[in-house]
């Protein structure tokens, strides 16, 4: 089982990208289990949703408290407490950020991880560029695709053409191409390196 | 066809195929996806049925009521407070004999408010003369929705599917969206005993005083006993139609042997599961009982799947203050003249996780208390037990306990 | 029209004969062939205005829709007398479910006659002014607004009665009930209190309101019948006097809600989207004082001394309404309807 969790906030399409992430999943013909933090939380305020992927039917319903992956949709979070609660030493880790861990204050906090396993992306920008506004979901998805290769691009292109029509899945679909390239070119510097 | 879906949304598909003629509601978290994808529905056309946004949900009920007893198919949803607000209304469908559908979006009840899962509101309309239905899985919510319109019409008995709050209805899973040709084939149209006719006119609802009331009653008692063969049919002739196994009495999972048997209801039964696997590859003699038509209670099924089991761990999403478990007193019952020990564990109380950690730990410990509240912070009631001791305007313990805790939004599980 | 100019009476009474009146004119209630939407046998009180009233209007409504007609009923009086089980008085299609959702499952009614396209059969929900203004308010509402095709009808008896005669959202001010005893420096119910369900009705814009008495029997049947005319929400709200709640004699039904009418305390009227299109205008003005003097529910107005000072604010009362509904249309300078105010009680200033 391969277990994710997204932050971010209210509004940032968290909880969509948590369901279009098991939608990748599903096209690939795999079990998926997508679903937020519920709450009453409003636009902005801190959020979490989760998605499990496995080739077995998934029964459990708990919260994902160790993730093999953590998605971190806006990097104003980062120095809430408990943000990486559970992910384990061989975990993964995409920021959505055009700065790196070092900038982001996080220096310090990658020596215990694989170092190619904790990437940024710039994904609201791109999102931007692509998609006409900065939610960051789909493009973070192309990105986690080329981190962890949990599912393929294709997968995460499906999904996206499934939920979104129009301008508006082209837009995403470009951004999360984009996206993918990025974490694929950051992971091989740093692994050259 | 298989579909990778919100769990609401599922069960609103399904509830869609069954035909309803009459759908009203009041929108109340966590059952509102439901509602909304069935306004659209009726909205666009796709579904073919009045669709009234009432004023409450003593409305809702309400509205149910004329419409079935009209002749018309009718559902409705809700959770929680909604419950309890049209529970007049509850127990008078019931007693009128009216075969409405209803999802119960479970939640519990407060105060001190809460919008996250468990088992109280359910379980505070057990008694209503209602069947109630808890699913464990999404795939099952929306079968068993399909069953129930099917059982709640043959027997005249309105009839309760429970899914867990969030945890089903706002998950996304893999379900197989039946045909609605296989739904049509299971599901006939409505033919009602009873119904509002002005060419054959009726009274119904009348006053019924001490000369008949107590035959009334038994009448119902008796049909609710007939029940558990109707919905035993409906789960066989489901299966026959839709080639999966949903619904029923009783669900067990590796109970044959097993000397402790957990019992359950509702979505937790999966990690339930897991933990059974778990502490099974580690040598116990474990499984686990979901039960998933509460009302009535299959005394008989339950008994025969408990067996062999030396203990008994009831495991609750509620609790009956100044009694204790209140699916232990069926089970209890169920198991008279056995020597079986029985615990009984809260859990998962107003949406509190329930983990598989926990859980294995718990049923390794060598002494299970009659009552445990799982997971269950001692501190927090203790320093607020010394607060209420120290001073007499004490203040509001559930906000004093918050505050102690210094709770934010971010906080997992 | 909601009264005739040209009324053929029995000599010595108020009854209107229909004798001398073309078929089509007669009353309902006169015709051999109607309804009985509630036939006898039922357990009302001798000299009941809900039993009387109910009548007249279902009977109305069954001839208007042809006989195609649902009723559903509000816990209350009317559903007790009727339906003493193993018995039932009515020969309807008839529901009841609780107190507080009549007007709610009358509109599901309503929806599963649409939904199964069966819109020749009308609905028609009714039930006391408790189950109506007090704990059905909500349900009554939101059939309002959603314009739910529902005729509602409220008999106003001005009291919990069924229960034993306790005070509601429609009891009038000073009025005795049991839980607003004759007792204390205020007896009786207090001013400043209560609602108005037909201007409540009209604020809804709803397609029509209307007021009766079963004290005017072509007016109630004229209304019921109107009422059909329209689709969507209607809401009919008639005054039945309860002679054990009020305090009146049983044969004095009729006549104590005439009296309701021809003092001012009871408007009778008709309003279409909110807005009154007609007035039923007072035959006979009455002061007050005689439509209060033959119920005990008001004895203490009078015993052990006159509480003119009451009674002066219940005559307020009846003046504001005829001034309002516009019910002495020959006296419209305000100056001429406070003179004849003044003119009957004296004191006034």
């Amino acid at each position: 089982m391969f277990q994710v969790r997204f932050h971010g906030r209210g509004g940032q399409g968290v909880v969509t990208a948590a369901e279009l992430l098991a939608s990748a999943a599903f096209s690939e013909g795999r079990h998926a289990q997508a679903f937020p933090s519920f709450g009453s939380e409003r636009m902005g305020a801190p959020v979490m949703s989760f998605c499990r992927i496995d080739d077995k039917p998934i029964r459990t319903h708990e919260p994902v408290t160790e993730p093999d992956a953590l998605i971190i949709q806006d990097a104003t979070l980062l120095h809430q407490a408990d943000l990486f609660a559970g992910l384990g030493r061989e975990g993964y880790m995409l920021i959505n950020s055009a700065r790196g861990f070092g900038e982001l204050g996080l220096g310090d906090f990658v020596t215990d991880f694989h170092r190619d396993r904790l990437l940024v992306v710039p994904a609201s920008s791109l999102a931007l560029t692509h998609l006409g506004r900065p939610l960051p979901g789909a493009a973070l998805l192309g990105g986690f695709a080329a981190l962890t290769w949990a599912v393929s691009l294709d997968a995460v292109l499906a999904a996206i053409s499934e939920k979104f029509a129009g301008p508006v899945a082209e837009g995403n679909a470009r951004a999360a191409r984009a996206a993918f390239a990025f974490v694929r070119d950051e992971r091989e510097a740093l692994t050259d390196a | 066809m298989l579909k990778q879906t919100e769990g609401s949304r599922a069960v609103a598909e399904a509830v869609a195929m069954c035909r309803p003629q009459v759908i009203c509601a009041y929108p109340i978290t966590p059952q509102t996806h439901i509602v909304e994808a069935l306004s659209a529905m009726v909205k666009t056309g796709d579904l073919e049925a009045e669709f009234l946004n009432v004023e409450s949900e003593f409305a809702a009920m309400s509205v149910a009521i004329g419409a079935s007893a009209a002749g018309a198919r009718a559902y409705t949803a809700t959770a929680s407070q909604g419950l309890l607000f049209m529970s007049e209304a509850v127990y008078n469908a019931a007693g009128l004999g009216l075969p409405i559908v209803m999802t119960v979006a479970n939640r519990a009840i407060g105060a001190p408010i809460n919008i996250w899962n468990d088992h109280s509101d359910s379980m505070s309309q057990r008694d209503a003369g209602w069947l109630q239905l808890f699913a464990e899985t999404n795939q099952e919510a929306l079968d068993l929705h399909i069953q129930a319109f099917r059982i709640a019409e043959e027997l005249s008995i309105p009839v309760m599917v429970c899914m867990d709050g969030f945890l089903l209805t706002h998950a996304s899973e893999r379900v197989d969206i039946p045909d609605p040709g296989q739904v049509d084939a299971f599901l006939p149209r409505y033919d009602p005993r009873q119904v509002l006719d002005p060419d054959d006119p009726v009274s119904i609802g009348a006053m019924v005083g001490p000369e008949a009331f107590t035959e009334v009653r038994y009448l119902a008692y008796e049909r609710m006993r007939q029940s558990l063969g109707v919905i035993e049919a409906a789960a066989a002739g489901f299966a026959e139609q839709f080639g999966r196994d949903s619904g029923g009495l009783v669900r067990p999972y590796r109970t044959e042997d097993a000397e402790i048997i957990v019992v359950a209801l509702g979505s937790v039964l999966g990690t339930v599961k897991d933990t059974v696997d778990e502490l099974r590859a580690g040598g116990r003699k474990i499984g686990v009982l979901g039960i998933t038509t509460f009302r009535p209670f299959p005394a008989d099924a339950v008994r025969e799947a408990l067996g062999g089991a030396r203990h008994v761990v009831v495991l609750e999403r509620a609790l009956a203050p100044g009694s204790g478990g209140i699916v232990t007193s069926d089970v209890r019952t169920a198991l008279v003249g056995r020597s079986t020990h029985i615990s009984t564990v809260i859990a998962g109380l107003g949406g509190r996780a329930v983990t598989r950690k926990s859980l294995c730990a718990l049923l390794q410990a060598e002494d299970l208390q009659p009552l445990t509240f799982l997971d269950l912070d001692t501190g927090l009631v203790d320093r607020e037990l010394a607060r209420m001791r120290t001073a007499r305007r004490s203040g509001p313990s559930p906000e004093n306990m918050l505050r102690d805790l210094g709770i934010t939004a971010s906080g997992i599980g | 029209m909601p009264y005739q100019r040209i009324k053929f009476y029995q000599t010595g009474s108020f009854a209107v004969g229909n004798r001398l009146l073309a078929d089509e004119q007669r009353s309902v209630q006169s015709g051999a062939q109607r309804s009985n939407a509630l036939t006898c046998g039922h357990r009302a009180c001798q000299g009941c205005g809900e039993a009387l009233g109910a009548r007249y209007a279902l009977d109305a409504v069954l001839r208007a829709t042809n006989g195609k007609m649902i009723a559903v009923n509000a816990t209350g009086c009317l559903e007790v007398f009727s339906t003493p089980f193993p018995e039932t008085s009515w020969q309807i299609a008839w529901l009841h479910s609780l107190f507080g959702n009549a007007p709610a499952v009358a509109s599901g009614v309503a929806a599963a006659l649409k939904a199964m396209g069966r819109t020749d059969i009308r609905v028609v929900g009714q039930g006391g002014d408790g189950g109506t203004v007090d704990i059905g308010f909500a349900c009554l509402s939101g059939m309002f607004e959603r314009n739910d095709d529902v005729l509602y009808i409220c008999y106003d008896n001005q009291a919990y009665m069924n229960t034993g005669v306790q005070r509601s959202g429609a009891t009038p001010p000073a009025a005795r009930t049991a839980t607003t005893q004759a007792v204390g420096r205020e007896p009786g119910n207090r001013f400043g209190q209560g609602k108005s369900a037909p201007l409540i009705a009209m604020a809804h814009e709803i397609p029509y309101v209307a007021t009766a008495t079963v004290a005017d029997l072509r007016d109630l049947e004229y209304k019921a019948t109107r009422a059909m005319d329209f689709h969507g929400a209607r809401y009919l709200h008639i005054l039945v006097p309860c002679p054990l709640g009020w305090g009146s004699a049983p044969a004095d039904t009729v006549k104590v809600a005439r009296l309701a009418t021809e003092s001012g305390l009871f408007p009778v009227f008709e309003a279409e989207t909110g807005e009154v299109v007609s007035s039923t205008p007072i035959r006979h003005r009455v002061p007050v004082t005689e439509y209060l003097r033959i119920q005990a529910r008001y004895a203490h107005l009078f015993r052990p001394e006159e509480r003119t000072e009451v009674i002066e604010k219940i005559q307020a009362a009846a003046d504001r309404n005829i001034r309002r509904f516009g019910l002495m249309p020959d006296v419209t300078e305000r100056a001429e309807v406070l003179a004849s105010a003044t003119a009957e009680s004296p004191g006034k200033q």
